[in-house]
């Protein structure tokens, strides 16, 4: 199992060592997101005197740990039908879920290198020090990541089912959340009837839980403990769903249909 | 000894039937032609016999385990190549054959791919980038990544359908060669009736999902009194059957 999940790894690494862009993709957007929202709440805190740049600056940075981790897993499959490689993948002796931990793996060194290039620019750009969060740091990460895992299998799932054509949806299935989970703001901002259903989302408590940090410090255990479980519960759904679909796509002849190249 | 055995398949999409009831079974060290014209079901059997796609009814033995129930175990010994299909073009010949030699558990995998390399003169840099080769080096390549494991069942899809005649001919040596020396059971299809002559002992003809016609080139050829298989395959493109030549003097 060992040798077939280093594999993968190591076949989504290999492109990292001679594609400049690639790499610069892993820092380029976010980059880009974290200097013009990071002048706008300068600009509102010179204006109201609150915290809103520290909170902003730690949304950016926690959110995109969560879509790096996302974006590995379920982006995985879509590259694989990219370069017509799908159905040599399926043949060989990988198992699905060695398949998801070798890109969860990969995702995880994704976002390693995001937070690290995001939290070196925040702190030289705004005074803004990650490490501020202190312990909370640690599982608040690794939570983001096991959310962000369980969102990319979703995604994986849709990309199995219709192919390249799901493609957008891999794209935006993160971006259908972000709204309703506290990135930016806290759950109090939002209408009473979306409150609720902000709950539903496990990094919902995560922001929540950075925001409390940043404000009173601390490690905020509730918040976390509901964000453990709630992942545990959406991965419990989001295997199921994956492991269905992939008896559907077998059933319907759809891993072949979408594997040529 | 048996090392494919496939026992009365079935295989609907929706309320079309693409594979109907078929049987058949392959020798250790046999190449089995599966023929047929487009349509006829033989890319969606190889794919069952892979557990690409599942099958509706019947069952599929391979090396003595079962398709699906031991999935995992059978495709660590067999392997699949097809011009249809290519290996990750972003990735280099040696990156890319070094991955698959370790999804197959291969000892020493970069000696083995330098190996599989030298097989089929494939005398291209290993730093080469995939996507930058021709369709003919890919499909080569993809061969190559069949062989990695020394597969006891190796699954051809045309694998020589964009190869020069030259390159054709060697592939054709070589898997001549491997049932030879390692006794690997080859189940190949082509739509080059030439080559199927040449390299095949039996080949099974589909029609619309079913079987039509059974037996070395040389029989069936006989059978439907046909010059050559390259006229059977027309016959059964045509027709969607192949009648005996005692059927055909009656009419």
């Amino acid at each position: 199992m060992i040798s077939r999940v280093l594999a993968m790894v190591l076949r989504y690494m290999f492109i990292y060592k001679r594609s400049f862009i690639r790499i610069a993709e892993l820092i380029f957007f976010p980059l880009m997101d974290l200097l013009v929202w990071g002048f706008v709440t300068l600009y509102l805190e010179q204006v109201t005197q609150s915290k809103a740049v520290l909170f902003m600056l730690g949304g950016i940075v926690l959110w995109d740990i969560f879509f790096r981790a996302q974006q590995a897993v379920g982006m995985s499959v879509l590259q694989e039908m990219w370069v017509g490689n799908t159905l040599n993948l399926f043949v060989s002796p990988i198992r699905p879920h060695e398949l998801i931990l070798s890109t969860a793996i990969v995702g995880f060194i994704r976002a390693t290198i995001t937070a690290t290039g995001l939290g070196i620019c925040a702190y030289t750009m705004y005074a803004f020090n990650m490490m501020d969060l202190g312990l909370s740091l640690v599982p608040l990460f690794g939570l983001l990541l096991f959310f962000g895992w369980t969102i990319g299998l979703f995604t994986s799932a849709l990309i199995l089912r219709y192919g390249e054509a799901a493609e957008s949806l891999a794209w935006i299935v993160p971006f259908l959340i972000q709204p309703f989970v506290a990135v930016f703001y806290p759950v109090s901002a939002l209408p009473t009837y979306l409150q609720t259903f902000a709950q539903i989302f496990p990094c919902t408590h995560i922001f929540e839980g950075m925001r409390e940090v940043l404000r009173v410090g601390g490690v905020p255990w509730r918040e976390m403990g509901t964000s453990f479980l709630l992942t545990l519960l959406w991965l419990g759904f989001t295997g199921t769903f994956f492991a269905r679909t992939l008896i559907y796509v077998r059933t319907k002849g759809y891993l072949t249909t979408a594997s040529r190249g | 000894m048996q090392s494919l055995i496939v026992n009365n398949l079935w295989k609907k999409f929706g309320t079309t039937a693409a594979v109907k009831g078929i049987s058949f079974a392959a020798e250790r060290g046999e190449i089995l032609g599966l023929l047929g014209p487009n349509g006829a079901g033989k890319t969606t059997t190889i794919h069952m016999l892979l557990g690409l796609t599942s099958h509706d009814e019947g069952s599929i033995s391979i090396l003595g385990l079962d398709m699906p129930r031991d999935r995992y175990a059978i495709l660590q010994k067999a392997n699949f190549a097809s011009a249809y299909v290519s290996l990750p073009g972003n990735l280099t010949i040696d990156e890319s054959l070094y991955v698959y030699a370790k999804l197959y558990n291969v000892e020493d995998p970069a000696r083995r791919a330098r190996e599989v390399l030298t097989e089929l003169e494939v005398d291209l840099p290993g730093k080469s980038l995939i996507g930058m080769l021709s369709a003919g080096q890919k499909t080569r390549l993809n061969i190559c990544k069949a062989l990695l494991n020394k597969p006891e069942v190796l699954f051809l899809d045309e694998p020589t359908a964009s190869l020069d005649p030259d390159i054709a001919i060697k592939v054709r040596e070589l898997l001549k060669k491997l049932r030879k020396n390692y006794g690997t059971t080859i189940i190949y299809t082509s739509h080059y009736m030439q080559e199927v002559e040449e390299l095949c002992d039996r080949a099974i003809f589909l029609a619309r999902g079913s079987i039509v016609a059974t037996g070395t080139p040389t029989e069936i050829r006989e059978r439907a009194k046909l010059k050559s298989l390259e006229e059977v395959f027309v016959t059964i493109a045509r027709d969607g059957e192949l009648r005996d030549s005692d059927d055909k003097e009656e009419r």
